[in-house]
C-alpha cells in the first residue's frame, strides 16, 4: 500500500489564453491539501487533470500509484469527486442518487449514508429540482462521503453555501481525515476554510504554483508586515519585527 | 468542547493551547489523563491536524503534556501544574486590567483600590 495518494510532476497543458506549467503536487495519507489562488489561476484545471478528466501534454499524474489518465477506471473506484459540473438528475430524489450510487461502487456503506442524510438534513424523497444550492452541494458531498472512499477530492465544496452549511461541509471533511489512510484535495478562493482545515496549502497563480508548504510554516512566512519607512525612521518596537531594511551606502552631503 | 474563533485574531494553534491549558486548570482534564488523539481532536474542532498537532507540540515544550509513543498524549502528572496554570491566567487578567486602567486614565493606586473593593463585596457575598 502506498502512502501517497496523489503525485503530479511536471504537469503542463495549455489552451488558447492560459497555460498551466510545471505543475508539481503530493498529497500523503491523512494530509488536506487546500489548493488557493484568484479565479482563472488553474485550479479547476489542476484538479480535472489529477482526476483524469482532463489530459495533461507533459509531466505525469499518479492517483493512489495508479497512471492517470490511462489508469483512471482502476484508481476511481477509490476516488470521490464533487464538483458542479458533477451531474445530479433534477428529477430523480435524493433517494434514487443514492441507491444509483450504491449499486456502481460496492464500498457503499448504507448505515453512514442514512446518518449522513440526517446530520446533513437531507430526505430521501426529496426531488433535485427542489433543492437550494447548498442542499446540492450536501447531496454531492454525500454521495462521495458514503463511498468511504481513500481519496476524495472537491472543487470549491464551499463556495456560495450560507455559513451553517459551511460548517457542516467542514465537519464531514474534518471527520474523514480521522482515518489517518485518507486525504483530502479540495479547492477554494475562501482562505478562511482552507486555513482551518488544510494540513497543506498549494497557491497557484496564472498557471503556476507560488508556493506549496505545510500551512503552519506558510502562515507564519506569509504573515509579515511589510513597512515602507525612511532609513532615518526607528522602527516601532513590536514582537517579532525584523529590520530587514536593505543596506544603502548613502550617498555624502555637502 | 474546544472551539476556534475567527474573531479572534490569534493564530488557531495559540487558542488551542490557551483553551487546552484552561481545561486541565480548572479539572476537566486531571494530571496523568490521557487526552485525544490528534485526529480525534482536529475532527472535532474542524481544524487542521497540523495545527493540531503544534498546539500539542508547544504545550509538550511547556510541560504541560506528555506523548509516550505508541499510548497517546496524557496531562502532565505533576500536580502543581492546574495552579500554575491559574496563575497564569490570573496574572493575564491583571495585565489586562493594569493596561484598560492606564488607557482610561485610572491611576495604579485607585485601581488597587477598586480590586479591594470588589474583593471585599465577593467576602461579603460569600458568606
Amino acid at each position: 500500500m502506498t502512502d501517497r495518494l496523489l503525485e503530479l510532476e511536471g504537469v503542463r497543458k495549455s489552451y488558447r489564453f492560459f497555460t498551466l506549467r510545471d505543475i508539481d503536487l503530493r498529497l500523503e495519507a491523512g494530509q488536506v491539501m487546500g489548493l488557493v489562488g484568484p479565479n482563472g489561476a488553474g485550479k479547476s484545471t489542476t484538479i480535472r487533470i489529477a482526476m483524469g478528466l482532463t489530459a495533461q501534454e507533459r509531466g505525469s499524474v499518479r492517483l493512489l500509484g495508479r497512471t492517470m489518465p490511462q489508469d483512471q477506471a482502476a484508481a476511481k473506484r477509490d476516488v470521490a469527486f464533487v464538483s458542479d459540473d458533477v451531474g445530479l438528475y433534477s428529477y430523480a430524489t435524493v433517494g434514487w442518487h443514492m441507491r444509483w450510487v450504491a449499486s456502481i461502487f460496492p464500498s457503499w456503506d448504507a448505515r453512514y449514508a442514512e446518518a449522513l442524510t440526517k446530520r446533513l438534513n437531507l430526505h430521501e424523497a426529496q426531488r433535485v429540482k427542489g433543492l437550494s444550492r447548498g442542499e446540492r452541494v450536501k447531496l454531492l458531498l454525500l454521495l462521495a462521503l458514503a463511498r468511504r472512499p481513500r481519496v476524495l477530492v472537491l472543487d470549491e465544496p464551499t463556495a456560495g453555501l450560507d455559513p451553517v452549511a459551511r460548517h457542516e461541509v467542514l465537519a464531514e471533511l474534518m471527520s474523514v481525515i480521522e482515518d489517518e489512510r485518507r486525504g483530502i484535495l479540495f479547492s477554494s478562493h475562501n482562505t478562511q476554510d482552507v486555513e482551518q482545515i488544510s494540513d497543506c496549502i498549494t497557491f497557484i497563480d496564472r498557471g503556476a504554483i507560488v508556493e506549496s508548504s505545510d500551512k503552519e510554516t506558510f502562515l507564519d512566512r506569509w504573515r509579515r508586515l511589510h513597512l515602507v519607512a525612511p532609513t532615518c525612521a526607528a522602527l516601532p518596537a513590536l514582537p517579532g519585527v525584523i529590520d530587514s531594511r536593505a543596506r544603502v551606502s548613502s550617498p555624502s552631503r555637502p | 468542547m474546544l472551539t476556534i474563533s475567527h474573531a479572534d485574531p490569534r493564530p488557531m494553534y495559540l487558542q488551542l493551547m490557551e483553551q487546552i491549558r484552561r481545561r486541565i486548570a480548572v479539572g476537566d482534564w486531571q494530571p496523568g489523563q490521557e487526552i485525544p488523539s490528534i485526529r480525534a481532536l482536529a475532527a472535532a474542532t474542524k481544524v487542521s491536524v497540523i495545527t493540531v498537532k503544534r498546539a500539542y507540540l508547544e504545550l509538550e515544550r511547556e510541560g504541560v503534556l506528555v506523548t509516550r509513543q505508541g499510548r497517546g498524549t496524557f496531562v502532565a502528572s505533576n500536580v502543581e501544574l492546574g495552579r500554575d496554570l491559574r496563575r497564569r491566567e490570573l496574572d493575564e487578567h491583571l495585565e489586562a486590567a493594569a493596561r484598560i486602567a492606564r488607557e482610561i486614565g485610572i491611576e495604579t493606586q485607585e485601581l488597587a483600590d477598586r480590586l479591594r473593593e470588589i474583593a471585599e463585596r465577593n467576602e461579603e457575598k460569600a458568606k
